[in-house]
């Protein structure tokens, strides 16, 4: 059977790891691990942890499930032509495209659905790939999504789009085939950045981990006992890699080209925290330490020198650089796109390079960069596992609905990180902060929440091991509460006073020109995007 | 003479049976302040972030001086100190951790799943001893025993000591309903004789240990080392009650829906795994905690257009809440086949309910043993008489008629 949960809705009640202890699993105070594919003698087992879920983040396949009777279709009004005859085309068979496609459904949909994916497998969860299943203890890579309902799709899988004609409104395919549509949902993600040289990036023993394949490939080689591990990066995944590597008592060197780990997203104060830890585990934690070159013989990695001017001896290195957003398959169609993703209104309709919305082509997941009202309208990129779903139900929905019951796509971000036994979510949007303040609970015990706040505002919180506190600051951000926070707390810090949040300086997507605008009269002015990536070249989905 | 509050009718025992339209008339204002200064909150949002709220205490000590009689008085004075119930981080945190290691994950993950053969031979034999009878008192017969013989095993007590202490247990679950001074006092003698009973079996336990929760309290040193003295006499009492009160009303509550319902009564028979998602439709439709009293505000807080103020009491009515029709669609409906149901039968946050998987257990067993064992059952009474407490909130007896037992 097949499982998954929404681990930005789990508060770690722990009430699924009591009734299905081989599936779930514990660690730390609060971390939740899973097996996404429990054999099916646990089935009872986890039908009543999923129905315990005090949050009810479980979600389990249909075909494993209580069958209830059918509900009618949701709701009627608006969009029923849409909704009647359209041919809907999602490219990007991921979390956020299933999740579009099985709203679709679930709101009436009853017109051609087809899912393009290029990966040859249906959508699965990425969150597994970088913890449970590189120990070896979640049973395979196979961490296929389970289904909500039945979608009814022609699936292409193992094809790429390749462009996007919105003249004729036809997607192109890596095969040679033309798909029509009247409505469109772009969710091709992003990957994994690769190593920037070529010939090292190569190398037999340098991975990335972003898909099934390379979580499988990584998997074996940690297990086979490598000598030495080398992580370059230390942002989420390249701290969850070290943490695991730490876990198997495989040696591990981190590269963190930042003075400390997770700067780039909860800033130096909780990066430095991040930092004893990694060390506490046995780390060799290098910061601002650079990855010079990766060095082999014979095809294989055999060892890397650091900036720091030390040679180290390594069977593996991961490259954990965060990501690339695929949208060069969509620089031809006259779309807002760019490095920062496929820019969108908050309807998740996507602007053209002239930055006017479009009506028939909407986006959601990793890949969409969205205004965010309660940030000051700046365009935002969330690429968080819970964005992915609620950004493709809003999708979805406005895809089949009049404009009088669009929904506005108005999610504070979410996320969390599971390493060295600590469970860290994050709400909000740290990185804008300029301060940050411990408010509840102890540094020093790694029990705690911090709260961020931007020129007096609140605009982000983070718990560690602390994490049923954070509803509670998530209502504040929504509420544009003050920061620092005016009132007393039962479990108030040794020391709450704000401090500098220490994040790196950010780089702004308003710094270089991407577009080229030409004409004179209103009629005639237009943007036109100017591509400059290297990537440009080539196509995903 | 002003006309009751909301409030002061659910409390009023006439409205045991049937507090429900209560509910609905408490939810039309989303904080109630009551003429002695206490605060009452109903709606399912209210009640979540509150629970959610780091300026809410569960800490007596943090009410004001004239609302000190409105909490219970220290439980045993001198001797022990309050429960983590009645503690707030990183106190409760602590204590609770510490607690946990005993019971479930990380520590021992696999102790409630290694229990459930035993819960079903407990409530078959229990069930089995209905044969040859034309009529029963399903709390007296089930709904009491079957939780009272899993949490005496699960702590290590000797059952046969069970009729002793419940006749502690009463007077301390009853003074919470109608305090006055007489069950005050009567709440704190009983409380000094089960804590003595408790010293006697923790110093039994540390020189012969057993696997029970008791012997691991007070022989495990886990990184954050044992609950000792007061600590420990109050954590066992606390498990002893709440290990077991809250499960009988949640089985009677139970059955007396299920006999309401024939319809679900009948797919419990024969449909596959309907206990699990019934249990959790009755766990938010007749819920066995109706509120969480004695908690307090440590700073003001504006909810609804009102200020809770910093020291009042505070009264969370989490069976509102579960009937709130702002969060839930169709609430007064019972509908075991609804999905995605969240409720506060169990609270939420940082107290969630410790019991709660084993309550879950034990309610899914007994009911689906008592729905395809017992033929042809009737309510002789319906509604059946009421204990006292309008917290926990339940039929003192169930009397039920039916033609036979079918073997299990």
């Amino acid at each position: 059977m097949r499982v998954v949960v929404d681990l930005t809705r789990c508060q770690g009640y722990a009430q699924c790891a009591f009734l299905a202890p081989e599936v779930f699993r514990m660690v730390g105070d609060e971390a939740l691990l899973f097996d996404p594919v429990p054999s099916d003698e646990q089935r009872v087992k986890v039908l009543r942890a999923a129905a315990a879920c005090p949050v009810q983040a479980l979600r389990v396949d249909l075909a494993d499930d209580v069958p209830v009777p059918p509900i009618e279709p949701a709701r009627t009004s608006g969009g029923d032509r849409a909704r009647g005859e359209g041919r809907i085309v999602v490219v990007g068979a991921s979390l956020a495209g299933l999740t579009a496609a099985e709203t679709l459904r679930e709101e009436g949909f009853t017109g051609s659905l087809t899912m393009i994916g290029d990966e040859p497998a249906e959508p699965y969860d990425r969150p597994p790939l970088s913890k449970q299943v590189q120990t070896g203890w979640a049973s395979s890579t196979d961490t296929t999504l389970p289904r909500r309902r039945d979608i009814d799709a022609d699936w292409r899988l193992g094809v790429a789009a390749t462009a996007l004609d919105l003249k004729h409104n036809t997607v192109s395919l890596s095969d040679g085939t033309d798909v029509a549509f009247d409505r469109l949902l772009v969710a091709t993600g992003v990957r994994a950045r690769p190593w920037p040289v070529a010939a090292e990036a190569d190398l037999d023993g340098v991975f990335t981990v972003r898909t099934r394949a390379d979580a499988a490939v990584l998997r074996e080689r940690l297990n086979a006992g490598p000598r030495r591990v080398l992580i370059i990066g230390a942002g989420f995944t390249g701290s969850e890699l070290a943490s695991v590597c730490a876990e198997l008592g495989v040696p591990v060197t981190v590269a963190e080209a930042g003075p400390s780990p997770l700067i780039g997203a909860l800033g130096g104060v909780i990066g430095r925290i991040s930092a004893e830890i990694m060390r506490e585990h046995g780390v060799d934690l290098r910061t601002s330490t650079r990855v010079a070159s990766l060095q082999g013989e014979q095809g294989r990695l055999r060892r890397a020198l650091l900036s720091d001017g030390t040679t180290i001896d390594v069977d593996v290195a991961v490259v954990a650089l965060g990501g690339i957003r695929n949208v060069e398959w969509l620089e031809g169609s006259g779309l807002a796109v760019g490095m920062w993703g496929l820019a969108c209104d908050a309807g998740c309709r996507a602007f053209d390079a002239s930055g006017l919305v479009t009506e028939d082509v909407f986006v959601a997941g990793d890949v969409a960069r969205q205004p965010q009202p309660v940030f000051g309208y700046q365009f935002l990129a969330m690429e968080h596992w819970g964005n992915a779903v609620t950004q493709a139900r809003v999708a979805a929905h406005n895809m089949i609905s009049d404009k009088t019951d669009r929904w506005p796509h108005l999610e504070i971000p979410v996320f969390w990180s599971v390493q060295f036994g600590n469970n860290i979510k994050s709400v909000g949007v740290p990185p804008i902060a300029d301060q940050i303040a411990v408010t509840q609970g102890s540094v020093q015990n790694r029990r705690f929440v911090a709260a961020y706040g931007y020129k007096g505002r609140l605009v982000g919180a983070v718990s560690w091991n602390h994490g049923r506190w954070l509803d509670h600051y998530h209502r504040l951000i929504e509420q544009a509460a003050p920061f620092p926070l005016p009132y007393d707390v039962t479990d108030p810090p040794v020391d709450g006073s704000p401090v500098p949040a220490e994040f790196p300086e950010r780089v702004l997507p308003a710094r270089d020109a991407t577009v080229v605008v030409t004409g004179h009269d209103p009629s005639e002015r237009q943007a036109t995007l100017i591509h400059s990536s290297p990537a440009a070249s080539g196509s995903r989905s | 003479m002003t006309a009751a509050s909301p409030f002061e009718q659910i409390v009023d025992y006439a409205n045991r049976a049937d507090p429900w339209p209560l509910y609905e008339k408490l939810r039309a204002q989303p904080v109630w302040q009551e003429a002695d200064g206490t605060f009452v909150v109903g709606g399912f949002r209210e009640i979540d972030a509150l629970l959610h709220d780091p300026r809410i205490s569960s800490d007596p000590s943090n009410l004001l001086p004239e609302y000190a009689d409105k909490a219970p008085p220290p439980d045993a004075p001198g001797e022990l100190p309050n429960a983590l119930i009645r503690t707030d981080p990183p106190r409760h945190d602590t204590l609770r951790r510490i607690t946990m290691r005993q019971f479930g994950p990380p520590h021992r993950p696999d102790l409630i799943d290694e229990l459930t053969p035993t819960l079903e031979a407990i409530v078959t034999r229990l069930v089995d001893g209905l044969a040859g009878k034309d009529d029963a008192d399903i709390v007296d017969t089930i709904a009491y025993p079957f939780p009272v013989e899993v949490i005496t095993e699960l702590l290590g007590v000797p059952p046969e000591d069970a009729p002793r202490f419940q006749a502690w247990v009463e007077p301390i679950v009853n003074a919470f309903g109608d305090p006055t001074p007489e069950r005050w006092r009567a709440r704190t003698d009983a409380f000094k004789q089960l804590a003595a009973y408790m010293f006697d079996l923790a110093q039994q336990r540390r020189g012969d240990p057993g696997p029970d929760m008791i012997s691991g309290l007070v022989t495990d040193d886990g990184p954050e080392g044992r609950l000792e003295g007061g600590d420990l006499f109050a954590t066992l009492v606390l498990l002893l009650i709440a290990g077991h009160e809250t499960t009988v009303n949640l089985i009677a509550n139970g059955w007396l829906t299920l006999l309401r319902h024939p319809e679900a009564l009948r797919r419990l028979r024969t449909e596959p795994d309907f206990s699990i998602r019934l249990v959790e439709e009755l766990l938010r439709y007749e819920p066995s905690v109706h509120f969480l009293p004695n908690r307090s505000a440590v700073a003001d807080i504006e909810l609804g257009g009102t200020t809770i103020k910093k020291g009042h009491p505070l009264v969370l009515v989490l069976a509102s809440g579960n009937r709130d029709p702002e969060f839930i669609p169709h609430p007064d409906r019972f509908d075991p086949d609804r999905t995605g149901n969240m409720h506060l039968a169990f609270g939420s946050g940082i107290h969630y309910c410790v019991g709660a998987p084993l309550a879950r257990l034990e309610a899914q067993l007994a009911l689906t043993q008592l729905a395809k064992r017992l033929r042809d059952p009737r309510l002789i009474a319906d509604p059946p008489p009421y204990r006292i407490s309008p917290i926990l909130r339940g039929p003192t007896h169930l009397p039920v008629a039916f033609s036979g037992v079918h073997p299990a």
